[in-house]
């Protein structure tokens, strides 16, 4: 029982940063109806200029664990809402009534050149880097059961971060006009919404959640690399098409559904842990056939 | 006045085309030598600190007034990729100024660019690889190899840890051929000698989390935590296995005998490591003092770490053929099939039917104090300090 508690705590961890970057393709989806396949390589990039910040704060004498904290986040979520609405404003919007699938490759390309980017011109850009610990690593035992009190922040801020979202999108003006452009461009626009506007803000909104996702990463495994955000962008995709792409809570559902399903994967089957991302995935594919709309469809899915 | 000024530059370009050959023919010629291993990625530092040995050696050559050639090095990347690795070895092989390859640390690219050094009769010896089937899989007796295998390895590794009252273990390795090599050969060690494999673990070798794994271990309450795999992994499993307040021995094999494993650690996850690794450590080589001496001159920016004496003996083992020979593919293969007893700084070398060297030495290895320590220096072997005791 000890160690279902464990399990249950890792999967939660892992959940909690699918959940947040299925978050961003489900905005980006539910406003412009596009797929930004560079989303992976946005986080990537926000955990690089978190580890950046970090290692700049520590140089200029600011050697509080907290500091350095705050400057990790405030800069990685600065540099990549920036890029995110960049990639909005100059690539999406100007490709927006070309076909979609063009939309598709050149963000699948911008996140190549991304990633290589990093690699060829952040200094050893090729190898790991080692992400600092910031939180206090202590941990509380019960029987076999550990509970780090890093864990325990890292997912309590994602599960805040989810709320706050949440509170956003339904509750303010801000969040009332996406809703809007979301459901409708035309009526949106004639009843004096900034349209453009919205798209830079909900895409800079998406990218500083998968900066937050990228930094928490960083901080919970303790290590970073050019090449990170391939899979995780890959798994945050595939969480928010089984949620209901365009849904917001189907993409939350969809990233702890994930990070379970790969859980079962590793401990409960009978065959080699190996497999646990092709069991996770057939999975995903069985799931798409059920339910083509997702588990949680969008509202306004009569686009389809 | 134009014309003839068109002319004399004209003839001026005639007279030095003319010229080159005759001046060319007074220096030496230039022969290539291809190094090849892993200078990105999480085993970067290895595969730099063995192409500078490698380049170390040819200096040190060039620099004799009595070698019959000039020698480069052709240094490739194969970021431990065997996809990448096949590219650059096809690439060296095509070259044909590259008369030999000095060839890979990753076990999984080494055995996936034999076919190619085979297809163009480029001789090769491997400095870092350990898989015994990169020789031992195939009748191609163009490669060849310095250090020793795995199998060596894991049979003193599971005679040590037995010794030392361990019973129970649960293996993690990656699914390449390396970190499956791994997990045969020491099953199949520790099993003989009565100790339990409780559970076994594949993991890609590409993997961030291992959270899961590492969690049904726990359950299974092991004396041992065993890795076969490389230097990320290792580092990422150690790392995760503190998270989860796993107490058990962390014991690791040569791939990660490196200095980027302590450096990518909390000096207190470190502490106490076990790995085991082919060779004695570079100091008490016959040759090492010399070799470090000669390193610490050529000031490059990063030690040897781990294997660069073995890339620095390779790499002189194929100029002393060329030497011999002359810049001739077949006849340098030919050259090294008769190595017996040569010396060399990581002591004698003889070559088997299938190119392997036949010294089978193991050194153990516990991490002390932020350094890899030989097993019998330590404080851990005197008693001072203790190793994660079996329950």
């Amino acid at each position: 029982m000890d160690l279902f508690g464990q399990y249950v705590i890792n999967g939660l961890m892992l959940g909690t940063i699918y959940a947040l970057v299925a978050v961003g393709f489900t905005l980006f989806f539910g406003v412009l109806d596009v797929i930004k396949f560079s989303h992976g390589d946005v986080l990537m990039v926000g955990a690089f200029t978190g580890f950046t910040a970090a290692a700049g704060a520590a140089a200029l004498g600011l050697s509080h664990p907290a500091l350095q904290l705050a400057a990790t986040v405030v800069f990685a979520l600065a540099g990549t809402a920036l890029l995110g609405a960049v990639i909005a404003k100059w690539l999406i919007l100007p490709l927006k009534n070309a076909p979609r699938l063009n939309i598709l490759l050149a963000t699948l390309m911008l996140g190549t050149a991304l990633r290589e980017s990093v690699r060829l011109f952040y200094p050893d850009g090729s190898n790991p880097k080692a992400f600092p610990a910031l939180l206090p690593t202590s941990a509380w035992q019960f029987g076999q059961f550990t509970l780090r009190v890093d864990s325990t922040i890292l997912v309590v801020t994602g599960i805040l971060v989810i709320v706050g979202l949440h509170l956003l999108i339904n509750r303010t003006r801000l969040g009332l006009a996406i809703r809007a452009v979301a459901q409708d461009e035309e009526t949106a626009r004639t009843m004096g919404i900034n349209y453009t506007l919205i798209v830079l803000v909900t895409f800079a909104l998406g990218s500083g959640i998968a900066a937050v996702a990228g930094v928490m990463d960083g901080l919970y495994y303790n290590e970073i690399n050019f090449g990170m955000g391939l899979l995780l962008g890959l798994i945050g995709f595939s969480a928010a098409i089984i949620g209901g792409l365009g849904n917001l809570y189907g993409a939350i559902l969809g990233g702890f559904l994930f990070a379970a399903l790969q859980m079962i994967g590793a401990v409960a089957l009978p065959f080699a842990s190996a497999y646990k991302d092709v069991f996770a995935f057939a999975v995903v594919i069985a799931l798409m056939a059920w339910k083509p709309t997702g588990l949680i469809p969008e509202r306004a899915s009569d686009r389809v | 006045m134009k014309s003839i000024l068109r002319f004399s530059v004209g003839a001026m370009l005639a007279a030095a085309l003319a010229a080159a050959p005759l001046s060319g023919a007074s220096a030496k010629d230039t022969v290539k030598i291809a190094f090849i291993g892993p200078l990105s990625g999480g085993t970067a530092s290895i595969g730099v600190g063995g192409r500078n040995s490698a380049e170390l050696a040819v200096r040190i050559r060039n620099a004799d007034p009595k070698s019959k050639y000039h020698y480069e090095l052709f240094a490739q990347d194969d970021e431990c990729k065997p996809n990448v690795g096949v590219q650059v070895a096809t690439k060296a092989a095509a070259d044909r100024k590259v008369i030999g390859g000095v060839t890979h640390y990753c076990s999984a690219v080494a055995m996936s660019t034999v076919d190619v050094y085979h297809k163009f009769n480029l001789p090769v010896i491997v400095w870092g690889a350990v898989l015994p089937d990169i020789t031992y899989g195939n009748d191609y007796k163009e490669v060849h190899r310095v250090n020793g295998t795995m199998v060596n390895q894991n049979e003193v590794a599971a005679d040590f840890m037995t010794k030392h009252g361990y019973k129970t273990w649960v293996i993690l390795h990656d699914t390449t051929d390396y970190g499956k090599g791994h997990n045969t050969y020491f099953s199949k060690y520790v099993t003989e000698k009565g100790g339990k494999v409780l559970a076994t673990f594949g993991v890609t070798s590409d993997q961030q989390d291992f959270t899961a794994e590492l969690t049904k271990a726990k359950e299974l309450k092991p004396d041992v935590i065993y890795f076969g795999g490389l230097t990320p992994l290792g580092i990422r499993i150690r790392q995760q296995m503190d998270k989860l307040g796993i107490d058990a021995q962390f014991e690791g094999v040569s791939g990660i005998v490196s200095d980027a494993f302590i450096e990518g650690l909390d000096p207190k996850l470190a502490e106490g490591v076990l790995a085991f690794r082919e060779g004695a450590p570079v100091e008490k080589l016959p040759g090492g003092q010399y070799f470090l001496g000669e390193y610490d001159k050529a000031k490059f920016d990063q030690g040897p770490d781990a294997y660069g004496a073995f890339a620095f003996a390779a790499a002189t083992m194929m100029m002393d053929a060329i030497e011999k020979v002359g810049p001739d593919r077949k006849k340098v293969t030919a050259y090294l099939a008769d190595i017996k007893d040569r010396d060399s700084i990581v002591g004698p070398i003889t070559f088997d039917d299938h190119g392997q060297n036949t010294v089978a030495m193991i050194t153990k290895y516990v991490i002390q104090d932020g350094k890899w320590v030989l097993w019998e220096d330590s404080e851990y072997a005197a008693g001072k300090r203790k190793l994660v005791a079996p329950k």
